[in-house]
């Protein structure tokens, strides 16, 4: 079963963390990123060729996380495969005992390293999602076949509190509730005012109560990251204030102070009552979720009943 | 219409070597209306090519010819006359223009002078935008006359990404977000509710379900009324 799912309907407040697979075909370098993670996070989430850039795949990954005891969530881009593929990898997903999943569209892939690739895009993320819902629920394919089994996933989907326009943020969160996502992983938050803004328009619709909220953070290396990301990464919003807070210090402390940013936006996404869970990006710094879990207050992690 | 450009000078250069004697052929339609492939570009780039022979002393004979439409049989035709003049054609018709070419004359060389590009729309001088992927299925009713298989970069067919910032598109900022279009579109004529359902997954079936696509007309077809 899943943790994840667990934790939140305990009403606990959640700790999620992400995992980017090699490289590289060597199954160690993901089993120690989740030894890291083990009893740090309630589930290990992993991207699925991440920036359109090829790595190992997500579904073969999350399996040697799941082997080793770890409850992965399993990202599925649809820039990637057509509907029978990810209806596919979804059924031999549940196969292998992942339980969680995340649908998302991916990175497009002019992005990365394939960019004279074929983007398949054939279903788009909230379709993806509603297909999911209704081999889980239904036990059918889309076009109605039945399933012999039906998959048992926990799923997921995105929502950029940061992205125009606002408004209509709300109306597609509503539309991935109604889809069929259990739960949302945010945008990375540091624009704390605009994400309470969406949050409160998501509560005002009673979408809070219909899905689990996991805010995304991911803390800053440097000055030069945060500018980096504000500027081009789309959808990104980070306050001139915080990039200056990361200019204010010497180098050395630089990654000290994204961590505490990090750790004070999380101990304000816990005072807001729609927000159920932390998601931790720490983009290949690993290593650093446990210091900001503990110093967040989070550890113990909770066990389930 | 059928958006081309010219392919480089080199590569049709490389590829019409072999033949002495070659009919540059343009195209009246699509193709003169983007400027790649009518009778002005034809002559342009019919000169060029004997200049470029005769540079290099080669004794090749260049000729031109335009038609109204490659694509259409009755207009190809009538190129019967002067075919067995030549040894290759180099065709600036679309990629539709070239294989109508080709059919007519299959002991004949037809070689594409062109890129064909997409379907769209002239903007304005010299800018051309796609617009329409042919999917034989128009959904531009839902979406406000906004197509978003063609003019969203992931074909999101319930949008917007995460992606759009400032009305623009994170794959490619100069690009206008299909979606904000859309948006503003259905908010302009209070159709905005358009939005709340969830559009299924797109038919393929229409565009690509059992290979290449025919429409027959018995009512268009010759011998009926």
């Amino acid at each position: 079963m899943s943790r994840l799912k667990s934790i939140l309907d305990q009403g606990q407040f959640a700790v999620t963390a992400e995992c980017g697979p090699p490289k590289g075909a060597d199954p160690d370098q993901i089993r120690k990123k989740g030894e890291m993670l083990r009893n740090q996070v309630d589930a290990v989430n992993v991207t699925d060729n991440q920036t359109a850039i090829v790595r190992m795949s997500s579904l073969a990954a999350c399996t040697l996380l799941r082997q080793s005891g770890l409850d992965p969530v399993l990202q599925m881009v649809v820039r990637d495969r057509n509907r029978i593929a990810l209806q596919s990898d979804v059924l031999g997903a549940s196969a292998i005992g992942i339980r969680n999943l995340l649908c998302l569209s991916g990175d497009h892939q002019s992005f990365g390293n394939q960019a004279q690739g074929l983007g398949v895009f054939d279903l788009d993320s909230i379709q993806f999602l509603k297909t999911v819902k209704t081999m889980r629920d239904e036990g059918t394919l889309l076009g109605g076949d039945p399933l012999s089994v039906s998959p048992d996933l926990f799923v997921g989907a995105a929502a950029n509190p940061f992205a125009d326009p606002l408004e209509f943020r709300i109306t597609r969160l509503g539309k991935k509730i109604r889809a069929g996502a259990d739960f949302i992983q945010t945008q990375c938050i540091y624009n704390v005012k605009r994400f309470a803004s969406w949050l409160s328009m998501a509560a005002d619709q009673g979408l809070t109560e219909q899905v689990y909220i996991l805010g995304g953070v991911t803390p800053l290396k440097s000055p030069g990251m945060a500018r980096y990301m504000n500027t081009k990464v789309a959808g990104m919003d980070i306050p001139e204030g915080v990039i200056r807070r990361m200019e204010g210090v010497p180098e050395e402390k630089q990654r000290e102070e994204g961590i505490r940013i990090c750790v004070e936006t999380i101990s304000r996404l816990q005072e807001m009552p729609g927000v159920k869970g932390v998601h931790i990006m720490a983009i290949e710094w690993e290593e650093v979720v446990a210091e900001i879990v503990e110093r967040a207050g989070l550890l113990p992690r909770p066990g389930i009943s | 219409m059928i958006t081309a450009e010219q392919k480089p000078m080199e590569e049709i250069r490389r590829m019409i070597a072999p033949y002495p004697r070659i009919l540059v052929l343009g195209c009246g339609s699509c193709v003169a209306e983007c400027a790649a492939g009518g009778e002005k570009e034809t002559a342009t780039l019919a000169s060029a090519l004997r200049m470029a022979a005769r540079m290099e002393d080669k004794d090749v004979q260049i000729d031109e010819k335009t038609i109204d439409r490659q694509c259409v049989t009755e207009f190809v035709i009538r190129l019967d006359d002067i075919m067995d003049q030549y040894d290759a054609v180099l065709s600036l018709g679309c990629g539709a223009g070239v294989q109508a070419v080709a059919d007519m004359y299959p002991e004949v060389p037809i070689i594409p002078g062109l890129n064909t590009e997409f379907l769209g729309e002239t903007k304005e001088q010299g800018y051309w935008a796609e617009t329409c992927v042919g999917c034989g299925d128009c959904m531009l009713y839902h979406f406000g006359g906004i197509c978003p298989l063609t003019r969203c970069a992931k074909q999101i067919l319930n949008g917007p990404c995460g992606g759009s910032v400032d009305g623009r598109c994170e794959v490619n900022p100069d690009t206008p977000c299909a979606w904000q279009m859309i948006i503003d579109r259905l908010t302009a004529f209070q159709a905005l509710d358009r939005l709340e359902a969830i559009y299924p997954p797109k038919d393929w079936s229409k565009k690509q379900g059992r290979g290449p696509r025919e429409i027959i007309r018995e009512d268009q077809q010759r011998g009926n009324p």
